[in-house]
């Protein structure tokens, strides 16, 4: 009995809250006139508050638990997972002069829909020089700057793990801090520093280093510094919070048994630390694969990263399905750096419980 | 007491000039009364003025402010309770898929999501402005919400919502007097974390924003594409210093709390 009154008040009620998002995104989309259209919509919420408000309170709870799943779960489903299969499916279609600029569409028909998708975009991106390019330089590129990132964030969060305690707070906002500016002005800050008339070349010359300015700005060298800066805490941290960690008895140890200092640090720190570089390796080098602001502003035209390209595929060239043919690539070839980060992240998980 | 030697100095201040000198630059030259950025010619505090007096720059800050504040509380409600249900509910039908979601905008490109993103709502007919941007910073947020999150739920002392369950407290009382104040600060610095994340995004803004929507990094974005501005420049002096000011704050804080509960500690200690 009180399970029938259970379900029939659940129906009751998450009807009510399903038509009044209805109601809202239709008014939403079809832009209603004025504040009025959303009427329909307050009423049924209005409705259903009420009608919370005198439930009995084991059904409340029912919901609740039932609601704490099932929200961030829809929510996910819907504009996580659901996209990313419409991207799959448009890599699939062919361009065409329509809006949306893509065929077949939904609209036409499910066997029109089989019959027309294709890999024909995934032909084409094998066969045209510019994305295997693309791709590859964006490899490079990648792994270049996580290298450089490492040899600039090593000897930093080594410092960091051997200064004085009371230091060490302060060190770490201090690495932290850069995080929370916007990226996007950390970048913009090297274009006044490396183009040509720019701080560092004014420097140069007037210390007599160099005659000419340099040309950095626009150069894929300006991509590499413009990473390492952005990224360089991801890296610091992870090393920083596994040579924290590390017993400095061990070095002791290892010195009393006739290691040199450098032989001690090459067989014990390094060792011990290499979790912390693995997973700051990743955390540099899978969003700088991707990277789309640090290539347009700091590199030049020769610049080839495949998050540029994409951008520009979809908005210059208004090529819809090559774009998402663009995007379904770039993330089988991520599937590969982060299926070993996790990897890594669950042994280090085990390890230390 | 360690003592630093010569080589971690050197690289600790190397370190931190290559990570602060640009920054420090940029502010310099905000105060350059030259229109050319390169060439300091006086003090002047004239590109400020011109700031606040543009239009379109102040839309676009409210823009901004808007998606931010209403963003970030969907996505700190959402990441919350995602948490919760990754740490507490055992199996559920699709959790290995539910983790896989939560997990997977982390690493995800930027420019893949901003694409799925505008297909979507392309494909269901919304058109795009204000809305569509809080959906999208929502639906990335609330994934480091929840993983900033699950990691204070994963440490705190089960016992403690136990005890109020056999005290007779119901699972949303229990939820709301002894797991919430626990797992506060968690909140709130997910809250801080998808406010900042919501305010820096270009990328993905820059897919699903339309006409009437720009957000600050947009409108920054398309005056930086044409070189180094002095409006620019004053203008990130005012980011850059709302947010030292925001974090050493938000540090000062968290250190007089945590030398409370030390005392805290200590006095308990003592009396026992």
């Amino acid at each position: 009995m009180r399970q029938a009154s259970t379900l029939v008040l659940f129906f009751w009620f998450s009807g009510l809250l399903i038509s009044a998002l209805i109601a809202f995104f239709a008014v939403a989309t079809f832009n209603g006139s004025g504040l009025a259209s959303y009427l329909p919509s307050v009423g049924l919420l209005a409705l259903a508050a009420i009608s919370w408000l005198i439930l009995p309170l084991h059904f409340k709870l029912r919901v609740l638990g039932l609601a704490l799943i099932a929200v961030p779960y829809t929510w996910l489903l819907a504009l996580f997972l659901v996209p990313f299969l419409i991207v799959f499916k448009i890599s699939l279609s062919d361009i065409a002069l329509a809006i949306p600029p893509y065929t077949p569409t939904v609209k036409d028909g499910f066997s029109a829909l089989i019959q027309g998708l294709d890999f024909e975009n995934f032909v084409f991106l094998t066969t045209d020089a510019l994305y295997y390019k693309a791709y590859l330089s964006s490899l490079k590129i990648a792994v270049i700057s996580t290298v450089l990132t490492l040899l600039v964030g090593y000897p930093m969060a080594y410092a960091m793990a051997r200064a004085p305690q009371e230091w060490r707070a302060t060190l770490m906002m201090l690495v932290i801090l850069p995080f929370w500016t916007s990226f996007l002005i950390r970048v913009y800050a090297w274009i006044g520093i490396l183009s040509n008339e720019g701080l560092l070349n004014q420097f140069l010359l007037w210390t007599g280093l160099i005659s000419e300015p340099l040309t950095i700005l626009n150069t894929n060298t300006a991509v590499y510094i413009g990473i390492v800066y952005t990224y360089l805490p991801f890296m610091i941290l992870p090393i920083y919070a596994a040579l924290d960690r590390m017993d400095d008895s061990l070095i002791e140890a290892a010195e009393d048994l006739g290691c040199s200092r450098l032989s001690a640090f090459w067989l014990v720190t390094i060792p011990l630390s290499k979790n912390g570089i693995i997973a700051g390796c990743f955390l540099v080098f899978i969003p700088a694969l991707g990277e789309f602001v640090i290539p347009s502003l700091l590199g030049g035209s020769g610049t080839l990263m495949i998050g540029k390209i994409l951008f520009e595929e979809f908005f210059n060239n208004r090529d819809w399905p090559v774009a998402s043919a663009v995007a379904v690539i770039l993330l089988l070839i991520l599937i590969i750096p982060i299926v070993l980060f996790q990897k890594n992240q669950q042994k280090q998980a085990e390890a230390e419980s | 007491m360690k003592r630093l030697s010569p080589f971690n100095i050197t690289a600790l201040t190397l370190g931190f000039a290559f990570l602060y000198l640009p920054m420090i630059l940029l502010v310099i030259y905000s105060f350059n009364s030259s229109k050319l950025v390169t060439v300091w010619a006086g003090f002047s505090t004239k590109w400020y003025g011109e700031l606040l007096r543009d239009e379109a720059f102040l839309n676009a800050a409210w823009v901004t402010i808007k998606v931010a504040v209403i963003s970030s509380t969907f996505a700190t409600v959402l990441g919350t309770m995602a948490a919760y249900v990754l740490v507490n509910s055992g199996r559920f039908f699709g959790r290995t898929l539910f983790s896989g979601m939560i997990y997977a905008p982390l690493v995800m490109p930027e420019v893949i999501t901003g694409l799925s993103l505008l297909l979507l709502f392309i494909g269901i007919g919304l058109d795009r402005g204000v809305l569509t941007i809080v959906l999208a910073h929502t639906t990335f947020s609330m994934c480091y919400v929840s993983v900033v999150v699950s990691s204070r739920l994963v440490s705190f002392d089960r016992s403690l919502e136990e005890a109020a369950l056999d005290l007779g407290c119901n699972r949303f009382d229990a939820f709301r007097l002894v797991t919430l104040p626990i797992i506060a600060p968690a909140v709130i610095s997910g809250w801080l974390l998808a406010f900042t994340l919501s305010l820096d995004d270009l990328v993905i803004a820059s897919f699903v924003s339309g006409p009437s929507s720009t957000t600050l990094p947009i409108k920054i974005w398309s005056a930086v594409r044409l070189g180094v501005s002095p409006e620019i420049n004053a203008l990130s002096t005012l980011m850059i210093g709302i947010v030292t000011i925001g974090v050493i704050t938000a540090s000062l804080i968290s250190k007089r709390s945590s030398i409370r509960a030390q005392k805290d500690a200590q006095a308990a200690e003592r009396t026992a």
